[in-house]
């Protein structure tokens, strides 16, 4: 019965070829614009570790106190994205949670053994070793650099593949050094390709890049000297002069991320925070009771604001005119199914039910769906392609097409437009046979 | 023209016309805040940084390591870049407008002040900054060299000697009066620092309309400082007209005659900046416009389909009318004027719809209230547009000859 319909619809569809043209254009422009809008959406809401994303928590301080507001709008407890070199000692020697680690990111000259080549510019995430483990990231060659690395400040570094390629043409250069800014660093490891998008654990910067190239022991970077290349806030009391002044101020920086695996981790974590804040509080260091906040990586994604509002308006602009697209559809299939009522009449006078000129209208109007779909899809494809020359290179790496969203294109013109065909085919089985008999 | 007849056919063809009044409204809504949106994208683009964009040229240095003699070095390549052909000045700065990094503060007019009065963002200079940034002091006078020290990286906490302000900053501290010879009291570096000038506009480095420093975008303070760091800062040159492509190529080849212990990284115009930094508002209101024109299309092109269909299914009550002595005049008329009352409806919906969805971005999306006239500019455009669609099928059904009345059906 299906392909009966299906090959009455076809039939149809071709002896109107104007409206039918018009219909799956008018679908077609519609799923092409939403779905290139709503590709980049779905790579900003990405979850980046969706395995541990509900394990992984942000932690927040609020060690400015009530009388600085945040810099993350709406935040009604003053909390800062980021927190101060004070806490992240603080939190780090309190080792309260399954794993943890303050970080930040920096930067350095890394000069090539070669004399030949001149130095250049490498991104940095000071850590510590729990990073890697905490976020799964793949190792090639070689591992994180151990505990007591970090407890002895070593000179130690863990490399990206693209790193290693440029510096050590591939292979194997665990335990070979790598000079940043005149100081040697032993490579412990070589990291795979690991770029979560968005990059989750610091989204002050270059949210949707690719991340550091070179990661060394948060403690060793301190005592490098190495300042943020990330973002830095201090409110009026910068402290004193000089580094020392700075890892003494109140100015946050860093970043603290930790692991709960279990729902009791999280509300001992909880508890054991607040304590550290009165604790804070005790001691004279905050003059009020400092709320403190935990949030994991959905959470920490939706308050950070990562999708950001542009996208938000152009998914929303798009889906109206999609919606403008099917109203308009519907409009053609309504004039296209009453041009046949007297077609209609006949098949009903011979006997077809309601139900059968219902189920036949719908095949059609699914027809309809699936080449407006596919016709979206080759939109998509060219809509993604101008996005890519139009937007900036960051955002640029979010316009690519998954197998997901091409059965969400696919799924949702059929859907929409058999939706959208449902009144004209409710109307087309309300046709009277009688009526258009006695009219021919 | 008679509306009634017409309301009467439209009463037996409602969804039809609810159709294509729910489409026109929709299409309304989107057009004039998506024009809308374009508008504020291109006039924020458009924001005059207050430097010589077209002759102005940044570089970034890095120094491998911190050398103990930067200072020499710096002055050296400063040295060198300004005797370079075709370059007027150069000078070291922390930043530049257009870069979306950099330096603010909380200016305040006394020390017991509990907040401050204005936030700006932080330059620092020597007594060629203004020059080589091409900035108009309009008041006042340029930093004397004695002013000048250096600032070692950004935990050195010295408060300046002096500063120079921008006309926002000076007339938002003093309105209505002489900010040079005033003062202002640092709440970072605490001191009470004199303003010695006034240049009429340097932006600060941020260029987001809504995002950080949009409130403050026209307040700048630059502060008499050699800026030594290990983080990479930027050389400004300012280049003879016309110069900028040959200092691009001769500006890092004569740094690296001097040491190869650096890295240079980007060496460009700033108007190039102002291109790179503004990409993605650009790119957001072509693909508005492409949206709307694609809107608009499809729009028409279902008024087209649907009047089409009308004009097919009267073909007989039309002939009978141009048989009753109706003119083709008439009968185009009539569907115009179909059209017309459609589109209305569709125009007064749209427009509500328009201002309501504007008043949800407004709460959503720190998005401005919708101008009116933009409204207004929507409601004629889709009007016209409905006019423009139903033009062809108007014209096919007045060219029914009258003789068809008289045929049998």
């Amino acid at each position: 019965m299906f392909n009966y319909y299906l090959g009455l619809a076809l039939r149809s569809l071709k002896r109107n070829i104007v409206l039918t043209a018009l219909m799956i254009a008018a679908v077609g422009v519609g799923i092409g614009a939403s779905m290139t809008t709503l590709t980049v959406f779905r790579a900003m809401d990405n979850d980046p570790i969706p395995q541990k994303s509900r394990q992984l928590f942000a932690v927040q301080i609020e060690n400015w106190g009530p009388d600085n507001k945040s810099i993350v709008p709406g935040d009604e407890e003053h909390l800062q994205p980021q927190i101060s070199y004070i806490d992240a000692v603080g939190l780090m020697n309190a080792k309260a949670a399954h794993r943890q680690s303050a970080m930040y990111k920096t930067g350095a000259a890394l000069t090539p053994a070669n004399g030949d080549l001149l130095p250049f510019q490498v991104q940095i995430r000071a850590a510590y070793t729990d990073f890697f483990s905490m976020f799964q990231t793949p190792f090639l060659v070689g591992g994180p650099w151990s505990a007591d690395d970090d407890k002895n400040h070593a000179d130690v570094a863990v490399i990206t593949q693209k790193l290693n390629d440029k510096v050590f043409g591939g292979g194997n250069s665990v335990g070979k050094s790598i000079n940043l800014d005149n100081h040697e660093f032993r490579v412990a490891g070589v990291l795979g390709t690991w770029a979560p998008t968005p990059q989750f654990y610091d989204l002050n910067n270059d949210q949707f890049g690719e991340g550091a190239e070179i990661y060394i022991p948060f403690t060793r970077a301190i005592d490098g000297q190495m300042q943020s290349w990330g973002n830095n806030n201090c409110n009026n009391d910068v402290g004193e002069p000089g580094w020392e002044g700075h890892l003494r101020s109140e100015c946050v920086w860093m970043q603290f991320w930790v692991e709960l695996p279990t729902a009791a981790d999280v509300a001992a974590y909880r508890t054991f925070l607040s304590n550290y804040a009165a604790d804070q509080q005790r001691s004279g260091r905050f003059h009020w009771p400092a709320h403190t906040h935990i949030r994991d990586v959905r959470e920490w994604l939706v308050y950070q604001h990562a999708v950001r509002d542009e996208v938000r308006i152009l998914v929303l602009v798009s889906f109206s005119f999609l919606l403008v697209c099917l109203l308009n559809a519907m409009g053609l299939m309504l004039a296209k199914i009453m041009g046949r009522a007297g077609d209609i009449g006949v098949r009903r006078a011979l006997g077809a039910s309601r139900r059968a000129i219902f189920g036949q209208c719908l095949i059609e109007a699914g027809v309809v769906g699936l080449a407006g779909g596919l016709l979206g899809l080759a939109l998509t494809a060219l809509g993604l392609m101008g996005l890519r020359s139009l937007l900036s290179e960051e955002v640029g790496r979010l316009t690519h097409f998954s197998p997901a969203d091409i059965t969400i294109a696919i799924v949702l013109a059929v859907l929409a437009t058999t939706l959208a065909g449902l009144y004209p085919t409710w109307r087309a089985a309300q046709v009277q046979p009688a009526w258009q008999l006695k009219a021919q | 023209m008679q509306f009634r007849p017409i309301i009467s056919a439209m009463r037996r063809n409602k969804v039809g016309a609810i159709l294509i009044a729910v489409q026109m409204a929709i299409t309304l809504a989107i057009l004039c805040n998506a024009l809308f949106i374009i508008q504020q994208r291109v006039a924020a683009s458009k924001r005059p940084s207050g430097a010589d964009e077209a002759n102005v040229v940044v570089l970034d240095n890095q120094w491998v390591g911190s050398p103990p003699d930067q200072l020499a070095r710096q002055q050296a390549d400063l040295a060198a870049l300004r005797s370079l052909p075709g370059v007027q000045d150069a000078f070291a700065t922390n930043t530049v407008p257009l870069t979306d990094s950099g330096s603010s503060t909380g200016v305040s007019l006394h020390p017991d002040q509990k907040s401050a009065t204005a936030s700006a963002a932080l330059y620092f200079g020597d007594e060629h900054a203004i020059a080589a940034l091409g900035l108009k002091l309009i008041a006042g006078r340029n930093f004397n060299s004695d002013e000048v020290v250096d600032k070692i990286g950004y935990n050195d906490l010295k408060p300046p000697a002096s500063i120079i302000i921008t006309k926002g900053l000076a007339e938002k501290l003093y309105p209505g009066a002489n900010a040079v010879g005033q003062s202002i009291y640092d709440q970072v570096l605490k001191g009470q620092v004199p303003i010695v000038g006034v240049v009429d506009r340097l932006q600060v480095p941020w260029v987001s309309v809504a995002g950080f420093g949009g409130g403050f975008s026209d307040n700048s303070i630059i502060q008499p400082f050699r800026f030594l760091s290990p983080y990479p800062i930027l050389y400004v040159m300012h280049v003879q007209p016309g110069q900028a492509a040959t200092v691009i190529q001769s500006a890092p080849k004569k740094l690296f005659e001097l040491s190869r212990a650096r890295i240079i990284g980007k060496t460009r115009p700033m108007t190039l900046l102002r291109t790179e930094i503004y990409k993605d508002d650009k790119g957001l209101a072509v693909i508005l416009a492409v949206v709307c024109a694609a809107l608009l299309a499809v729009t028409a092109f279902g008024i087209v389909g649907l009047t089409s269909y009308w004009v097919a299914q009267r073909r007989r009550q039309i002939g009978i009318r141009r048989a009753l002595g109706a003119t083709r005049n008439a009968i185009i008329q009539y569907f115009q004027t179909e059209n017309l009352l459609i589109a209305g409806a569709g125009a007064a919906i749209g427009v509500a719809l328009a201002v309501s969805v504007n008043l949800w971005m407004v709460s959503a999306f720190a998005m401005q209230r919708l101008n009116t006239g933009y409204t207004l500019i929507g409601a004629v455009v889709v009007m016209l547009l409905g006019q423009a669609a139903v033009l062809w099928p108007a014209l096919k059904a007045a060219s029914i000859p009258p003789a068809l009345a008289t045929r049998a059906a």
